[in-house]
């Protein structure tokens, strides 16, 4: 076995030369398996008393041999980099199987599979190592949109319970050997930063860091995502993380999600990715979208210079990492992109202050300190009230908001 | 603030922009950053409890990602001096660089102090925050400035409109320094131009702490303006009994709505046609607006609200323009117009929509911001004829080559119009237009042009032909620009180094001048100047090329020279003898040496402290053996050779009053003695800068006291010197310019102001460097490489991109590639 600097090193070797192969699905290889409920729970959960069919990540441990040949299926069609099967596994999302408590060892048993089948595959080819990515899903929350409509200003989870979710599951990962850490379908970018959080915290903590990769998901053709920010916005959001690569996954099949990986590829100074979906389901919910045409769609990326790493979301199987492989060997990789020091924000459009803006107007109007009407609104929570006063600003050509909030105003 | 900021993230209408958290208690910030999935600003951290505060506070941004404002304020309290703000800005900008922070992500805020208290200590707070502001900017790279402006007004409380005043005059100048963001009621501020011209004088005097006296000057006539202002009726009367066209100006810059339909319709009823308003006094005001906007002395807030009583003037006029198509007349063709994703500019792509829809085209406006996928999409679903787009900023250049890009990778199969302020030809031939060969890409220059090339790219006939004509020109213009790019060999920036003139400074005496430091001439006396004006050009500018005085013995054109020649005399006079035009200049020496390829410039003749240094180009273009690659600063003794050498610089304009005689010409619908004006007065310019260049010669710098030339051999510079200018082939770098201005203090001793591009204002200005070597020459550096572009940022302490932008003429390369 290499150790672990070693093999980051041959990554980084590996971006710079060639677009980097990324699995396919593996929920849509579970499916196909057609398990039943006694076969999720093995001989370890015989007993338990409520139904765990479904919980794909219960697996790592009561049927790692079958994970083992979809990994290796994965691995044959050409995949550098193999992703655990931990899209679930926190204690929020394995709370509706009652499973909190094993949340940490779903993710150490995961990444231990992953990197000994990696290894293996390392041994017979040492001209083409294989690389763990530690996958972090969005959880079953978000934290910035509200879960019912009549309450906008209701929030099922905070910040602080999923920084906390995230750094278990970052911690077992790692532990089980994870060369990267990979926060997926990201649809409330809030969340990815409660990830990111957690993370660079664990990192800290532990001494040990890891390449981060994010992959945000445009849930529809409006080009957000759920939480209503612009691809650039959410690369604003958390370019922060100094992540090795970011990328688009999820939601959408390739061509769809073209345009917005084509604007990552102009915006992010740093390695692009991609794992689309196998086209969009049919109305029986299954993939139609065949390899060939799959690779045909992301050829065109690769040609057209938009990529760095690529893979397969839902729908997608080995035959598709394998077209897909074979397609995009044909082209270099992605060059990044300079991108000129600027302010660079975002709300859920992104802003940037540079040479060419004329001046960067803050509105001030929501200022408990500076004006005693905001101040009366927000004590007497007329709400409604004090919202229009901030729209009013924005209406003004605000291109900020300053919100000033006083002591004993933290709620 | 959570469950405010909670409400905000549900509101798509306020939640689309960034969020600044605002509060003095970390625990509130940390809070609301812990609501914000944007990118948000921290809004504050300093120094103020100590460095190792400062940097746990900035780790925390940073895990967040975050920007921060940084106020300069530390262990001793809040920076009050020029010297304090720039020392805890840079040791915060230190501090912070050092652990990692982003310097993009940093935004100053140097602190804004109440002036004319009455307590003399405080006269100079603004100076200082401008000051503080340029310094930073010229020496914290990518750091922005930020700073409420309000509190500089203090004293004047319940006194708008001198507040408002002073909000305005300190903004024009802080903004101008480098201030870039701000805390700012766009409803409570004065249009810069628009200041009572007694009034502006009084509180530039205190914003500048021009005079002892300025505060006590203020404070006396402070009380006649009270109470007045924008709001009040007497002001509202005053306006509306203005003719209507300059009621409708008004309106525009003002964004005032209240009277907007009733002017429209008076205009209207005036006008033939209805759309006659639209082309004459409402694009008028817009133009305007633009001027204003563009010379930072009106804000976008403002100039949203221009947009706004525009689009209901225009909403008024759109009925009536429908009326008048003829039932009979069917809609020529389906035209989709889009100002592209990025940019927010839509005042020409409204006017083209309109001018189209005049002549019956149907028209789908997609408004602004428009990307890609939706243009397209439309496209289709609608069965549109032609796509048009539009932009006004650089970057919307990139976004249309990439909708091309995707309309042939999509098999669109119909015309692409492509307008807008920054677009062009050449970029639509290279950059565009080989991206889409599906159908044609074309150019179109301003709104007059649109309906010609809609009607020929949708008749069946004429296409083909438009489309021929327009691929063979363009084919030619890419092959030209290619034949260029082939022709350019370029040696590396050390071969050309190497290969640098060498001038004699070893038995060279560097002559030295009458003075060191700058000299102001106001109201230089224009008569003096007649004589030295160079006549071709003049006629250049009128369409009539030839040689002065041989011009008048043209066959054809003597004639047509004659008459504007004496017409010229006529307004000439005019501009002389009743002093409608004012000439100033300014001069100066400074000890300098060459410093490789800068210009190093010494405080004085000690020679001790450095005051700044002129960055300078060398010549990379390849040339035969022996021929010397040649830069500015070779002709300056090197530091090495011990010589006392000195560089000199000049500005000087002819323009004020200019604008104001060509108006009242314009207002008299009398273009042709407006442009006139205008053109006489460059002239003039020219003419002052030569005569100058004479007296520095032989005067002021008196290398040459006995020289004695002709006007003729003067304008084929037949004499020891040279006065390039920034901007021009020797040293092609405009942004040189806040240089030379900053050592003149051109804009303060004879009001030249530099636009952001570095464009100087009055036009009617010529400005530049001396040299006195007697090998000094003109040349053009011509084009550059790479290796160099980095060494001069290097030197410059600018982004490699930055230098590649602003020497985008000069560049042997696409730095796209």
């Amino acid at each position: 076995m290499t150790d672990r600097n070693t093999r980051l090193d041959q990554l980084h070797k590996a971006l710079q030369e060639r677009i980097v192969i990324l699995d396919g699905g593996m929920g849509t290889m579970i499916q196909n398996l057609k398990l039943d409920e006694e076969a999720f729970r093995g001989d370890r959960f015989a007993d338990y008393d409520r139904e765990v069919q479904g919980n794909n990540d219960l697996l790592n441990l009561t049927q790692p041999a079958l994970l083992r040949n979809i990994h290796a299926d994965y691995l044959d069609a050409g995949a550098d980099i193999i992703e655990t099967n931990t899209f679930n596994s926190t204690q929020l999302s394995q709370a509706d199987y009652g499973l909190e408590s094993i949340a940490k060892e779903l993710n150490v048993a995961s990444a231990r599979l992953a990197r000994e089948i990696a290894d293996e595959f390392t041994a017979k080819n040492p001209d083409k190592p294989r690389f763990v990515a530690g996958a972090v899903g969005p959880t079953s929350r978000t934290a910035s949109i509200s879960p019912d409509v009549n309450n906008p200003g209701y929030r099922n989870v905070d910040f602080q319970t999923l920084v906390d979710n995230y750094y278990e599951a970052v911690e077992g990962l790692v532990e089980g050997g994870s060369d990267l850490i990979l926060i997926e379908t990201i649809f409330d970018t809030l969340n990815a930063k409660a990830a990111i959080y957690a993370t660079q915290q664990y990192f800290e903590d532990s001494g040990i860091t890891l390449p981060i990769m994010l992959s945000g998901t445009i849930t529809d053709a409006s080009g957000r995502t759920l939480s209503g920010q612009t691809t650039e916005a959410f690369w604003n959001s958390v370019a922060h993380a100094k992540p090795i690569s970011v990328g688009l996954n999820c939601a959408l099949g390739a061509d769809a999600l073209r345009p917005y990986v084509e604007e990552l590829s102009n915006k992010a100074e740093t390695y692009v990715s991609a794992h689309p979906n196998a086209g969009l389901p049919n109305e029986f919910g299954e993939y139609d979208q065949t390899p060939e045409e799959m690779a045909e769609i992301i050829e065109d990326f690769a040609r057209d210079g938009f990529l760095n790493i690529i893979g397969g979301c839902c729908g997608s199987r080995p035959d598709h990492i394998e077209a897909i492989a074979k397609a995009v060997s044909k082209y270099p990789p992605r060059q990044i992109p300079e991108r000129p020091k600027a302010l660079r924000l975002s709300g859920l459009e992104p802003f940037t202050g540079d040479e060419n803006t004329l001046f960067i107007n803050v509105g001030e109007r929501t200022n408990v300190t500076g004006s005693k009407r905001f101040l009366r609104l927000i004590q007497e929570e007329q709400y409604e009230e004090a919202l229009s006063v901030a729209r009013d600003q924005v209406e003004n050509g605000a291109q900020i908001i300053d919100i000033n909030m006083d002591e004993g105003m933290l709620e | 603030m959570v469950t405010f900021l909670n409400l905000v993230a549900s509101e798509p209408d306020i939640s689309r922009v960034p969020i600044m958290i605002d509060s003095s208690k970390w625990d509130v910030i940390e809070a609301g950053l812990r609501c914000i999935q944007g990118k948000a600003v921290v809004n504050s951290i300093s120094l103020k409890e100590g460095e190792e505060e400062f940097i746990k506070r900035a780790r925390d941004c940073m895990r967040y990602g975050a920007a921060v404002v940084v106020m300069a304020f530390d262990e001793q309290g809040q920076a009050d001096t020029y010297e304090r703000k720039t020392e805890i800005c840079k040791r915060s900008y230190d501090v912070l660089t050092g652990i990692g922070f982003n310097p993009g992500d940093i935004i100053f805020d140097p602190n804004i102090f109440a002036i004319a208290t009455g307590i003399e200590e405080h006269n100079n707070y603004a100076v200082d925050f401008i000051n503080a502001s340029r310094w930073i900017r010229e020496n914290l790279p990518h750091a922005s400035i930020s700073g409420g402006v309000s509190n500089v007004s203090f004293s004047f409380r319940g006194n708008d409109v001198v507040r408002e005043a002073i909000h305005s005059v300190f903004l024009y100048h802080a903004i101008k320094a480098g201030m870039n963001m701000g805390i700012v009621n766009p409803g409570q501020l004065v249009i810069y131009d628009e200041i009572d011209p007694e009034l502006k004088e009084l509180v530039e005097d205190v914003v500048l702490n021009r005079r002892a006296d300025g505060t006590d000057r203020l404070l006396e006539i402070a009380e006649r303006f009270k109470g007045k202002g924008g709001k009040t009726q007497e002001e509202d009367l005053a306006w509306r009994e203005w003719p209507v066209q300059k009621r409708l100006e008004h309106a525009l810059v003002k964004g005032i709505t209240s009277h907007i339909l009733e002017d429209t319709e008076a205009c209207r009823l005036e006008a033939g046609h209805p759309i006659e308003v639209i082309e004459g006094p409402l694009m008028d005001g817009m133009n305007v607006v633009g001027d204003l906007f563009g010379d930072g002395k009106m804000f976008l807030p403002q100039v949203v609200k221009s947009a706004r009583v525009m689009k209901q003037a225009v909403a008024h006029l759109i009925p009536f323009i429908e009326a008048e198509k003829t039932e009979e007349q069917k809609a020529k063709g389906k035209i989709l117009m889009a100002t592209v994703k990025g940019d927010v500019h839509d005042i020409g792509k409204n006017i083209v929509g309109v001018v189209l829809q005049c002549n019956n085209y149907e028209v789908i406006d997609m408004g602004v911001m428009v990307p890609c996928d939706k243009i397209l999409e439309k496209a289709k679903a609608e069965n549109v004829d032609i796509i048009g787009l539009s932009g006004l900023i650089t970057p919307s250049l990139d976004e249309m080559v990439h909708v091309a890009r995707e309309m042939q990778r999509l098999d669109f199969n119909i015309p692409l119009m492509i307008g807008g302020a920054t677009t062009s030809k050449a970029h639509t031939a290279v950059k565009i237009e080989p991206m889409y060969k599906n159908d044609i890409a074309l150019y179109v220059s301003d709104a007059s042009r649109c309906v010609n090339v809609a009607s020929q790219l949708l008749s069946k006939t004429a296409k083909s032909g438009l489309v021929a004509a327009a691929r063979t020109e363009y084919d030619e213009i890419r092959e030209r620009r290619k034949n260029r790019g082939d022709r350019t060999k370029l040696v590396s920036l050390k071969e050309a180094r190497d290969r640098a003139p060498e001038l004699q400074f070893a038995d060279y005496q560097p002559p030295k001048p009458l003075f060191t430091g700058v000299r102001v001439f106001e109201e230089y006396d224009l008569n003096e100047l007649v004589d030295y004006i160079d006549w071709t050009p003049f006629f250049i500018s009128w369409d009539i090329s030839g040689k002065y005085p041989a011009i008048f013995d043209d066959p054809k054109r003597g004639d047509a020279a004659r008459t504007l020649f004496d017409d010229a005399q006529n307004i000439l006079r005019r501009m002389i003898d009743e002093k409608r035009v004012t000439a100033r200049g300014v001069i100066g020496f400074w000890p300098a040496s060459r410093r490789g390829d800068d210009v190093v410039v010494y405080t004085d003749e000690s020679r001790s402290a450095e005051l700044t240094t002129l960055h300078h180009l060398r010549q990379q273009d390849e040339k035969a053996p022996g021929k010397p690659m040649m830069a500015l600063s070779d002709f300056v003794a090197p530091e090495a050779s011990g010589a006392c050498d000195y560089v000199g610089g000049f500005a000087v304009t002819t323009g004020i009053g200019a604008e104001e005689l060509s108006l009242e010409y314009k207002d008299q619908n009398d273009d042709y003695n407006a442009i006139m004006v205008k053109a006489l007065a460059d002239r003039l310019a020219e003419a002052f800068a030569e005569r100058m260049h004479e007296r520095v010669r032989t005067e002021f710098w008196g290398y040459a006291t006995d020289e004695n030339m002709a006007n003729e051999d003067l304008i084929r510079e037949r004499y020891r010197g040279i006065r390039p200018a920034p901007g021009y082939p020797a040293c092609p770098d405009h942004t040189e310019k806040a240089t030379l201005f900053s050592l003149l203090e051109a804009t303060d001793k004879i009001g030249i102001e530099l636009t952001e591009s570095f464009a100087m204002y009055p036009t009617a200005a010529v400005s530049g460097w001396y040299f006195a070597h007697p090998e000094s020459k003109y040349f053009a550096v011509g084009k550059i490489g790479a290796d160099q572009v980095e060494d001069y940022a290097e030197r410059k302490g600018i982004s490699k991109a930055e230098a590649e932008r602003w020497l985008a003429p000069s560049l042997a390369y696409d730095p796209a590639e």
